[in-house]
């Protein structure tokens, strides 16, 4: 299967994000040359590594449950309870971080609460804090990715399990585990590679140089010692810490193998008792946690709104136009990566992953001497923009979209290859039916994630270019806090709200 | 080819107009807070465009460590005329890199310090201060504070000048002593942020006592928002300074309009301007005076500032002192 146009596409996808992840990188130590990371780095790395495990470790055992629990019950708001988890991961971090903090910080609602009932109050900052953020920020994205999971699972192999007669324990260690083992995995990298490189809510919540990442050496590196060596040296150990996170992942994942169904109706058996009782408690927890700082943040955000600063609008329309021309090059780029490693490809997966390892900073200084000499980075300014923007987002848009070209390969490769069913006609009458769910969650997401983004880009800033992110942190720059929260709140507003556009035409208004 | 033959003559006419019209552009490299629509950039751009006969373009870089390294990057090929935006804790290590020429001006100045240097020139200053609300018991000092149950963010020094700023001023007030005032200060620090706002931010959202700052933050409370709730601790230790400097590049093509620039940055109508965008103190105090409501402001007795090659010199051991302190 692994031929004609679309092995060229992924592969030409491949080559072009190595590319620009490590073509950057491969810039920066050809200024400087090579350098030996020293003793403190590799504390950094050890923290690094330590954080961003037990991150991806809390958010997936958090998602499982609730992504069952979301899987088989049926409660009004559901839709729009399973939308909503995007929301977290779409806030600009110091948004999310103060959001935390109005519910887990010294004067948030659940000290103020311990107080009132005269208990011991707890402290957000260290490393549980760091992990509670990071589960917060990350776990809904795990739970989706995992709810996927149990959406695809045949409804012909839930019925001939009921006539079996297979009982809750059954269903879980027959189809619900080996489905886990196929999907886990894969999400857990995801949410490692993504704490991996965290900066600001390390820092911040880390509570002090104990809490010292491989992202802030870099940071130090390259704007107070203008060590370009280091820089590069350190972007290459978070590199290799991806890598070796790849390759575990790829050894525990396990495909399920469940066969083609007949697209029916997927009907979970729901059992009642202790089991109704222990979904209806995840589902709860998780709405306090995850709609306790949203609800902040709404509310932090809403007096600010009144009076935007008119710099605010056309900051908003540069972020609109970066993700809707980055989005579909995201996902476009990732389609073709996913299909290609379903069909057979190999190398595809590590490439596929390599920008979530990426040091933004490393990236945008590189891409900057790539540059520099030819043309005026401030001219070039959008298309580096939506170019980098995509390379970030498209290892997401991979994620959520690998699992279900497995399962589209595996089900109707051979009815497809029998049929000669190639090229366009294939993409227009296999894939794109089929994928519509996930590439639906995965255009949004990578549009929401464009519209937030910052950070790589900044070397490029033009002086009408800027986009609302930065606009947020010159407002904050300027003391200007209540209009740094309005503007938040139209970030996160714009952001949900492509997310969901995007979202719903994936689920096809039905309710799953 | 006839219609590429005229497509070339329009083409040339165009650039020959292009020429002529041509304006001499000055580029000054400046910090991100400097240029937005609330900082000090728009009304400079006006009121110096107004004069010189040229377009001047701000391009920015976030903050001034930020600056320094995109100066670095762009090396001699930098189209920047202008540098504006370093602290004095940077300025040895911007002067290592050989970009800079000597400005050749002698300006009045209204520092606190005495102030030279042969390549900057300051263009306003502030002194490092922990701000906190009025109904706060302040700390008097250092050990004071480190004495107290206050709760207080700073920022980090390897990745903010503020956070850089007050490694300096313990050292400066404390020299030897610095590691044991960090030690003690470790249980009265929340926590340590990358930057100023996130800091400030989560100073204003009732996260800390107090936030390291600037004794003129209140009056940004005062003056834009009518609030004077805010104020800032008088240490008797003394205050380190911040003095934000500019530099002309020895690369510019625009030599004269950069002196003129510098020698505008320095006048009434540039210094006027500062105090209630940058929040800061003006480098010359206008013929007006200083803003209403700058005098509320506390007045430090004593004025700490290391030279720039002592701060450049003491930066990494002060910076491994720290860690080793707050690294709990």
């Amino acid at each position: 299967m692994a031929r004609g146009a679309g092995a060229l596409i992924a592969r030409t996808t491949a080559l072009a994000l190595a590319a620009l992840t490590l073509g950057p990188v491969a810039a920066v130590l050809w200024r400087a040359g090579g350098g030996m990371p020293g003793a403190a780095d590799l504390a950094a790395l050890r923290f690094t590594v330590l954080q961003a495990v037990l991150s991806a470790l809390a958010s997936v055992i958090c998602a499982i449950p609730l992504a069952r629990a979301l899987a088989r019950r049926r409660f009004p708001g559901r839709a729009l309870a399973i939308s909503a988890l995007g929301a977290p991961f779409l806030l600009p971090v110091i948004v999310a971080v103060l959001g935390l903090l109005a519910i887990f910080g010294r004067s948030g609602i659940f000290n103020t609460a311990l107080r009132d009932l005269g208990l011991p109050q707890i402290s957000i900052f260290g490393l549980g804090g760091v992990v509670l953020a990071h589960v917060f920020l990350n776990m809904p994205l795990a739970t989706r990715m995992i709810l996927q999971g149990w959406q695809a699972i045949p409804a012909e192999r839930i019925r001939l399990a009921e006539s079996l007669g297979f009982g809750p324990a059954h269903i879980l260690r027959h189809i619900e585990l080996p489905m886990l083992r196929d999907v886990v995995p894969g999400a857990a990298l995801a949410v490692f590679a993504i704490c991996l490189t965290s900066f600001a809510v390390v820092l911040v919540l880390g509570g002090g140089p104990a809490a010292t990442t491989v992202e802030l050496a870099i940071y130090q590196a390259v704007r107070f010692e203008f060590d370009l060596a280091r820089a590069a040296t350190l972007a290459l150990m978070q590199v290799a810490a991806c890598g070796v996170a790849l390759a575990l992942a790829a050894a525990f994942t396990l495909p399920s193998g469940f066969g083609a169904g007949l697209d029916r109706g997927q009907v979970l058996p729901r059992p009642g008792g202790w089991c109704r009782l222990a979904d209806a408690a995840a589902i709860t927890l998780a709405a306090l946690f995850i709609g306790g700082p949203i609800l902040s943040v709404v509310l932090r955000g809403l007096p600010g709104l009144a009076d935007l600063p008119g710099a605010v609008w056309p900051a908003l329309g540069n972020s609109l136009l970066v993700a809707v021309l980055a989005a579909p090059m995201a996902v476009g780029g990732a389609l073709a990566l996913a299909m290609g490693r379903a069909q057979g490809l190999r190398g595809l997966e590590p490439l596929a992953m390599l920008p979530m390892a990426g040091s933004a900073l490393v990236l945008g200084t590189g891409l900057f001497l790539l540059v520099f000499p030819f043309v005026s980075p401030a001219a070039v300014a959008l298309p580096v923009t939506v170019i980098v923007t995509a390379v970030m987002a498209l290892p997401f848009a991979y994620r959520i979209l690998v699992p279900e070209a497995l399962r589209l390969v595996q089900d109707h490769g051979r009815l497809a290859a029998a049929l000669d069913l190639r090229g366009f006609a294939a993409l227009r009458l296999l894939i794109l039916p089929r994928l519509r769910r996930p590439l639906g969650f995965a255009l949004g997401l990578t549009a929401a994630l464009a519209v937030g983004d910052l950070g790589v880009v900044a070397l490029f800033a033009a002086e009408n270019g800027a986009t609302l992110p930065l606009v947020i942190q010159r407002l904050m720059g300027a003391y200007r806090m209540d209009a740094a929260a309005g503007a938040a709140l139209l970030l996160v507003g714009a952001a949900f709200a492509l997310f969901w556009i995007c979202d719903q035409w994936g689920r096809g208004g039905t309710d799953t | 080819m006839l219609k590429s033959l005229m497509f070339a003559a329009g083409f040339l006419s165009i650039s020959a107009l292009a020429a002529q019209a041509e304006t001499p552009v000055l580029d000054v490299y400046t910090y991100d807070s400097f240029i937005s629509e609330w900082g000090p950039g728009p009304a400079i751009e006006q009121a110096f465009e107004a004069e010189c006969g040229c377009d001047l373009r701000f391009t920015a870089a976030g903050d001034g460590a930020a600056l320094l390294a995109r100066l670095q990057l762009e090396g001699v090929d930098s189209p920047a005329d202008i540098l504006l935006g370093l602290d004095t804790n940077l300025t040895a290590a911007a002067r290592a890199t050989g970009l800079f020429a000597p400005h050749g001006q002698t300006p009045a100045l209204s520092l606190p310090v005495d102030f030279a240097d042969a390549d900057f020139l300051p263009y306003d200053w502030g002194w490092f201060a922990f701000v906190h609300n009025r109904n706060l018991l302040a700390p008097k000092n250092f050990k004071d504070l480190a004495a107290s149950d206050l709760q207080i963010v700073i920022q980090d020094p390897r990745s903010s000048t503020p956070g850089l700023g007050l490694l300096m001023w313990v050292k400066a007030a404390y020299g030897d002593e610095a590691s044991t005032i960090w030690k003690n200060l470790a249980d009265n620090i929340v926590t340590v942020t990358p930057g100023w706002s996130e800091a400030y931010g989560m100073f204003t959202e009732g996260e800390a006592d107090m936030v390291l700052s600037y004794t003129t933050s209140p009056a940004y409370h005062l003056i834009a928002e009518e609030d004077d709730t805010k104020t800032a601790a008088l240490f008797d230790e003394g205050h380190y300074l911040q003095v934000e400097v500019m530099g002309k590049l020895a690369g510019s093509d625009q030599s004269e309009l950069a002196d003129k620039f510098l020698a505008f940055m320095l006048t009434d109508a540039a210094q006027t301007v500062l105090p209630v965008t940058n929040w800061m103190y003006p480098a010359h105090t206008p013929a007006a005076g200083l803003p209403k409501g700058f005098e509320t402001l506390i007045q430090p007795g004593k004025s700490l500032l290391l030279g720039a090659d002592e701060a450049l010199a003491l930066r990494d051991p002060a910076l491994e002192e720290w860690r080793a302190a707050l690294a709990r």
